[in-house]
């Protein structure tokens, strides 16, 4: 753990990453207690530029409403999406992945025809689709998305338990009378986790951006302030009120940005082999 | 600043335009005046086809008997005068003389019959239902109309404009397959400009009708309608003066103030006021613990609807005060206090059977105004402490919802029709209250009293026992708060301030542009 702890701060940006990031989860947890008030809550004349009244740093919106607290509870909605649709395509693609390259041949082929499937259909393309058959509330949001990025979870896991089946000690667990599922769980997984955290934690960025892009669409939640509606909701007034779209839009930007400086960090300290090559 | 009046045609000019036309100086004729149309109109016969653009743009072609002041009083057009009888079942139309057709020939009585009592009574749904009043009409020389009424029809000189009685030329279309004539795209009528061309997805183009029945009109002399389907397009196009009429509704609101600070613009919400679009929200009745009047009270006082007004429609429009829009006829002033009061709310909800329901809103998906709109509402309702959520939904999903009763509470706007017996009825009448359309009294509010109020002022003959029916009817409505009124909307007409005269009628920018004139500069 501590060479872990080394090696991940040998790559400065992902620090930063990590401080980025531990600011917004910060934000996420205060903001309840910061704006008690609902960032709904129409509390000023609307477009008041940031900086002008106090109380009120970042100004308001077409209705009036408090930028800064919308910022606020916009990264928690933010993280949240991005977590849970993680969580959740993970536990889609890493099953998935791991019975097609343990099992390999017939299950192997169906399962990868399937993952295919989505594959050949562009996710964006796809999670709208999705969100015009459901209602758009914050559940199927999260469920459209993790629909759509479990894929390369799938192969990812597919290419790593191929790689680790036919090592000795996963013989060797076989010839000692273990279980397919025990030795799925026990020997193969934890030796493929380090690439599979590498590519959750650029899931989760991934997941931000696409709940951005649909409640900029308007396809989010309308109940929930995101940041992706507040850049949907102030495009119409960008060449008034051009803060109102570039403050949500910042935040994503560093957001996403902290998630793959981390995701670089996470690799370099995973795979110090691959590390050294590169330098 | 007046000169004697010795022009017939100023004269005239005058007496049509009325106070408003008395600032300008006098008409310059000539210049090709550009308008944008959105969206593209399926057809000009206005006869068959009556949406909005269609009825924008074949109103410069199409003409009926009146025209209507702000007021929506009637004047002269291509009738010269007419009478009422004193039980209110014959008017007589005595017609101008020596008006033609843009191919010649000339317009008499008998066009008048052909076009109410067959072309309309069968193509134009709206009108059908009103010549349904209608026993029978005479033709006793070329330019006397009489029609013989089966009872008396209080609405009856309102419905002589264009848009709902256009003047069908008989000699093209009787006897053919009125749908599929093919005079259908070379529409003719006796209007002040001529179809000249129509360029598909591009621009209408209008000429001159250099034989007009009113000297000196039209002062110009053509007009393009640019087809131009993106509002941030539009917008531009005014911007970079390819345009110089933006008619209601064809730019976003959220652009409006942007252009209408550009120099030399001119901006007007009048001419909506036969329209006059009403928006409001149905409250399904049929839902606890939407049924209880008292929680309906509350959620009524707890709209901000000045708020609504200036920050997302840009201070235009009116706030209503009921269901009948004040720019009409009727419209009763001191109807009970409807106004934003949260405190009032508040002890009104605390005394009503109200339990912490979720109040579902379905917004009107037209955009990002009523989106807005719908955040705005959530807010009020939660001030005052009731739960709600909103609905999302898209045109079709909206008009489905609405048909199906599948809301709480739900945005829409409709039309008034310059008459309580047009556009107000429907929303009410308990007998109108049918699942499967969203047009009709989608509340299911039933009331036998105003029932029966709405069918004995429709047909009476006289103008101040209407008044006093129609007020006694919206005492008793607003006092139940079937639907929770919103804003009499504007939809401003903006303009170059050297384009003069482009509405002067209660239709405004549809009613032709018989007066505009372009200053030069």
């Amino acid at each position: 753990m501590k060479d872990f702890w080394k090696r991940f701060r040998y790559n400065r940006g992902a620090v930063i990453g990590l401080v980025i990031l531990a600011l917004v989860i910060l934000t996420a947890i205060l903001a309840p207690v910061v704006f008690p008030q609902s960032p709904w809550k129409m509390v000023q004349r609307p477009f008041l530029p940031p900086f002008t009244q106090d109380g009120l740093p970042l100004g308001t919106d077409a209705l009036g409403r408090d930028v800064l607290s919308g910022l606020a509870h916009g990264a928690y909605v933010s993280l949240l999406v991005g977590l849970v649709s993680t969580i959740v395509a993970l536990a889609i693609g890493v099953p998935v992945g791991a019975m097609a390259g343990y099992f390999a041949g017939r299950t192997d082929d169906a399962l990868m025809r399937f993952t295919e499937f989505f594959q050949t259909i562009p996710s964006f393309a796809l999670a709208i689709v999705l969100l015009a058959i459901f209602q758009p509330s914050l559940t199927f949001v999260i469920i459209a998305i993790a629909i759509v990025s479990w894929p390369p979870v799938a192969r990812l896991v597919r290419g790593e338990v191929l790689s680790l089946r036919t090592r000795e000690f996963v013989e060797a667990a076989t010839l000692s009378g273990l279980g397919n599922t025990q030795i799925i769980l026990r020997h193969i997984l934890p030796n493929a986790l380090p690439p599979i955290i590498v590519l959750a934690s650029l899931m989760v960025a991934q997941a931000i951006l696409l709940e951005s892009s649909l409640s900029f669409l308007g396809l989010g939640d309308p109940n929930i302030m995101s940041w992706g509606y507040m850049i949907g909701a102030a495009r119409t007034v960008i060449r008034t009120a051009w803060w109102l779209s570039f403050l949500p839009g910042m935040a994503i930007l560093l957001t996403v940005l902290a998630l793959n400086l981390i995701g670089e960090g996470l690799n370099d300290a995973l795979n110090p082999r691959l590390t050294r090559k590169s330098e | 600043m007046f000169k004697p009046i010795r022009h017939a045609a100023v004269a005239l000019a005058l007496v049509l335009a009325g106070p408003l036309a008395a600032q300008d100086a006098t008409p310059q004729d000539g210049g090709t005046l550009n308008v944008v149309i959105q969206p593209e109109p399926p057809s000009l016969m206005l006869g068959i086809v009556q949406n909005g653009p269609t009825q924008m743009v074949a109103g410069d072609i199409y003409e009926s008997l009146m025209w209507y002041d702000f007021d929506l009083e009637p004047h002269p057009l291509l009738a010269e005068s007419w009478e009422i009888s004193e039980d209110g079942k014959t008017y007589t139309f005595h017609l101008r003389e020596g008006v033609t057709f843009h191919d010649g020939t000339p317009f008499t009585s008998a066009d008048v019959k052909f076009s109410m009592d067959v072309f309309l009574r069968k193509m134009h749904s709206r009108m059908g239902q009103y010549m349904q009043h209608v026993e029978s009409m005479e033709t006793p020389d070329d330019h006397t109309v009489v029609f013989h009424l089966k009872q008396p029809f209080g609405p009856f000189l309102g419905i002589f404009e264009a848009g709902t009685a256009p003047m069908i030329p008989k000699h093209l279309y009787e006897g053919t397959d009125f749908a599929n004539n093919p005079a259908n795209n070379t529409p003719i009528g006796t209007g002040p400009f001529k179809f000249d061309e129509w360029v598909k997805g591009s621009y209408i183009h209008f000429v001159k009708n250099e034989d007009y029945y009113l000297d000196g009109l039209p002062h110009v002399d053509e007009i393009y309608y640019h087809v131009i389907p993106d509002a941030a397009s539009r917008a531009v196009a005014y911007e970079t003066g390819k345009v110089d009429v933006l008619p209601g509704g064809s730019i976003e609101n959220f652009d409006v103030p942007r252009v209408r600070d550009m120099e030399n613009t001119c901006i007007t919400d009048k001419g909506w006021e036969y329209f006059a679009p009403l928006s409001w929200m149905w409250v399904n009745l049929d839902h606890k613990p939407l049924d209880d009047v008292k929680v309906r009270k509350a959620m009524m006082h707890a709209l901000d609807r000045q708020f609504a007004r200036d920050a997302l429609w840009n201070g235009l429009g009116k706030i209503a005060t009921g269901p009948v829009a004040s720019t009409t006829k009727f419209h009763a002033a001191d109807t009970p206090d409807i106004s934003y009061d949260p405190e009032k709310a508040k002890q009104l909800l605390a005394e009503s059977s109200y339990d912490g329901e979720t109040i579902q809103i379905l917004g009107l998906p037209y955009g990002e105004t009523w989106q807005r709109w719908a955040e705005a509402v959530k807010q009020n309702f939660e001030e005052i402490g009731i739960n709600s959520e909103i609905v999302p939904s898209d045109v079709a999903g909206w008009n489905q919802k609405v048909s199906d009763r599948d809301f709480d509470v739900a945005f829409t706007y409709l039309y008034q029709y310059g008459d309580p017996a047009l556009g107000v009825s429907r929303t009410y009448m308990g007998d109108n209250a049918d699942p499967g359309s969203p047009w009709n009294n989608v509340a299911n509010y039933q009331n036998p009293e105003t029932d029966k109020l709405f069918d004995e002022a429709a047909v009476m003959a006289d103008h101040e026992e209407r008044r006093a029916a129609y007020k006694e009817i919206q005492d008793m409505i607003v006092a139940d708060v079937p639907n929770l009124w919103l804003l009499e909307l504007g939809f401003p007409t903006i303009y170059r301030c050297n384009v003069k005269n482009p509405v002067n009628t209660a239709f405004g920018v549809n009613d032709g542009f018989r007066k505009v004139w372009i200053e030069k500069k």
